[in-house]
């Protein structure tokens, strides 16, 4: 028997789940764009009309908007991820204690995060407006009931939650950075900041470019805390091109075109994979 | 080598075993072999969606009407399947994409049925209407279930929307039960001067909002005005419709419903309702169990609700007997059944016991007009009840009379008028776009 058998025996079972549970349904979707159906009944074939409904319809494309807001945000609070494991790998006291908080909310599922963030958004009886109360603030804002205020008022737990995984990769990242290099350059003279700057963050750049793309992509087709706070609103304020999706296939009986907003959503998550490798793309692999 | 085959057939297994769970998890377990317990009788496949352990009364109720007539006709044999709400929403589209209906079943109005009526899988049920059972309902129930002028379901429920009131907080600040709409506005105003909330709303969900406007629309425009513009013999333009956005507008203005009303689910927002934070609440009669029976909420809670018809309008053409409400679910017939003579037949009895019942025992206000003579009720369901049997007009809810698609455009239409993101007119002129553009 040769080796060759075996290697396909082995990835035979995963590769036939990927196609029946990923490939096949990214397919069918895409034929189903074709067509005009309730979801129920017959299918009729129009052709690529919904995709050229998709291309000149303003509120997904207002959805894509606020779904890539979502994903710029998400990149930006990377940094702070960074600088949060950058002091917890540094021997500080209680670093562990802190590590495990950070963790915490990765534990929580998003239906009980989002149900918790819905108590402290509350803007009479939440816990942040009756904080900004007892500050004299006077006419706090309702969050997530204004449309200028809801996307952003939602971003925060978005972003929260995904605080601990993040912060867990950077740390066993930083962690694998070998101790010499670090004790050499303190030898040489180097600060503490210099080492975490010059030193430890160029070491686990192939980290850092791995979860940008993991929370670009994980941010265009955010879906959850979004359904359960906003359901998209007040009028379409905080919908993004996931909750868009399910508007048109569940609510509106739109399972054709929302097929083709799925479709449009896959488009769209791969070019923005393959742009963010383009551009974190170089050279320097870094040997330890 | 040998541990090589071993592994390849490990993996072999394991695979197998991966492909044969997927297969078995589909297998059926609804009662797809019924005849063989039936012998000759006729087996009448039923599904509803009350579980014994989540609506009791329900499931009481169908199951002894059953029992009863499977008594009277020895030779039907009805079983049922029985699924949770969302489970038997999502088995009804699985089985209508097979046409593989069962012979009876439940449906929601309008909106919801209009796919399963126009690809041809419920049977009209005129028929069975003729007879003395049309009458039997009340009127404005079974239009809701109606398309073309031919009926596809009969409704079991109905609901209309009341304003719950706290009495307590209306007699702290010497507040009588709004008669017009001068004294409605009156009442709200001593109360935002008194620093409690007026009225809360969970516009989140959107229909919730919408109920308000459409008494404003029903108040001054009378019911034609509204419903005519929805089905197009009128115009969503009309001055009627414009004076009560601008109504609803002030009262948003006057700060009359709870902060952050656009970020509230229903349910957050009856919370304001049910710990005495806000004074009024407008919500279907679903919601009389908890002023009435429900164990779960306090007797001295339940002693301070009541309830008053929304106010009349001066100079308004509506008058203070129309309700804003509409029919629950209703019972279908599969168009595929191969027994459909007897369903139908099944289906007269099951409507007409279950109106004789369901009120008392389970709570709900059937669709069939009921006997309160003899009844032992809570005085809250009685009162409704009267004013039900006095009603003028029922208005079924705007999103559900529209498609699917209209219904949205109002929805959100009422979310931004709720939010002072656009004016009236706007209001409006982007539902009578929403409406033309479907006639064409």
């Amino acid at each position: 028997m040769s080796n060759k058998y075996i290697i396909t025996l082995y990835t035979l079972p995963a590769l036939l789940l990927l196609l029946v549970l990923i490939y096949v349904p990214i397919a069918l979707s895409g034929y189903y764009g074709l067509m005009d159906w309730t979801g129920i009944g017959q299918m009729q074939f129009i052709g690529l009309e919904n995709y050229a409904n998709l291309m000149k319809d303003e509120k997904f494309w207002a959805s894509a908007g606020h779904s890539f807001l979502l994903g710029i945000f998400s990149v930006l609070s990377l940094l702070l991820y960074l600088a949060v494991s950058l002091v917890l790998v540094s021997k500080i006291k209680g670093s562990d204690f802190f590590r495990k908080i950070y963790l915490i909310p990765m534990l929580l599922s998003s239906v009980a995060i989002a149900q918790l963030w819905l108590k402290i958004f509350d803007p009479s009886n939440g816990m942040l407006n009756k904080l900004l109360e007892m500050f004299g603030v006077e006419n706090t804002p309702v969050w997530l009931a204004d449309p200028n205020t809801a996307l952003y008022a939602i971003f925060v737990p978005i972003v929260w939650q995904y605080a601990g995984f993040y912060i867990l990769i950077y740390y066993a990242a930083l962690k694998n950075v070998p101790e010499e290099i670090i004790e050499a350059a303190r030898i040489d003279g180097a600060t503490p900041l210099q080492i975490a700057l010059k030193i430890k963050l160029p070491m686990i750049s192939a980290v850092f470019k791995v979860t940008i793309m993991l929370s670009l992509v994980g941010s265009l087709k955010y879906f959850d805390l979004i359904y359960v706070m906003t359901g998209g609103g007040p009028n379409g304020a905080s919908e993004v091109m996931a909750s868009y999706m399910y508007k048109e296939a569940f609510e509106l009986n739109n399972f054709g075109y929302a097929s083709a907003v799925g479709f449009g959503l896959l488009v769209i998550c791969l070019a923005m994979t393959w742009l963010t490798s383009r551009l974190t793309k170089s050279n320097d692999n870094v040997q330890y | 080598m040998k541990k090589k085959a071993f592994t390849a057939a490990a993996s072999l297994a394991l695979l197998s075993g991966l492909v044969l769970g997927g297969c078995s998890s589909s297998s059926d377990t609804s009662t797809s072999e019924g005849n063989g317990s039936g012998g000759d009788k006729t087996v009448v496949k039923m599904m509803h969606l009350w579980p014994e352990g989540s609506a009791k009364a329900q499931y009481t109720i169908v199951n002894d009407i059953i029992e009863t007539y499977e008594k009277e006709n020895p030779d039907i044999d009805i079983q049922t399947e029985i699924l949770a709400n969302e489970q038997y929403k999502e088995k009804i589209k699985v089985l209508s994409a097979s046409n593989e209906l069962p012979d009876l079943g439940i449906t929601w109005a309008a909106g919801y049925m209009q796919p399963f009526v126009e690809g041809n899988m419920f049977a009209p049920l005129d028929d069975v209407l003729d007879g003395g059972l049309k009458e039997q309902f009340v009127p404005g129930t079974l239009e809701a279930f109606q398309t073309d002028s031919k009926t596809y379901g009969l409704p079991l429920e109905l609901n209309i929307a009341p304003i719950y009131y706290n009495k307590e907080i209306f007699k702290k600040h010497n507040l009588e039960v709004p008669k017009t709409y001068d004294e409605f506005l009156n009442v709200v105003k001593t109360l935002k001067d008194n620093d409690v909330t007026p009225i809360t709303v969970g516009n989140k969900d959107r229909w919730t909002g919408s109920m308000w406007y459409m008494y404003l629309a029903d108040r001054i425009g009378g019911p034609e005005t509204l419903n005519n513009a929805i089905n197009r013999t009128g115009s969503f333009e009309d001055p009627a419709l414009v004076k009560a956005g601008e109504e609803l507008k002030k009262l948003v203005d006057m700060d009359a419903f709870v902060k952050g009303y656009n970020g509230f689910s229903n349910d957050e927002a009856k919370g304001y309702f049910m710990n005495e934070q806000a004074a009024m609440y407008m919500m279907g009669t679903w919601e009389l169990p908890n002023y009435t029976t429900s164990p779960d909420v306090a007797q001295e809670f339940k002693d301070k609700v009541g309830y008053f018809k929304f106010p009349a309008y001066e100079g308004g053409k509506g008058n203070i007997d129309s309700f804003v409400g509409g029919p629950g679910v209703g019972l279908f017939v599969s168009e595929a059944s191969k027994v459909k003579d007897e369903t139908k037949e099944f289906v007269s009895y099951l409507v007409d016991e279950w109106g004789k019942r369901s009120v008392t025992e389970a709570g709900v206000i059937p669709a069939t007009k009921v006997d309160t003579a003899n009844t032992e009720l809570a005085q809250m369901y009685i009162d409704i009840l009267n004013d039900l049997g006095n009603a003028s007009n029922i208005t079924l809810y705007a999103d559900v009379q529209m498609s699917a698609r209209v219904a949205d455009v109002h929805l959100n239409q009422i979310q931004a008028l709720y939010g002072g993101e656009i004016s009236p007119k706007e209001f409006v002129k982007a539902q009578e776009e929403a409406l033309a553009a479907e006639e064409k």
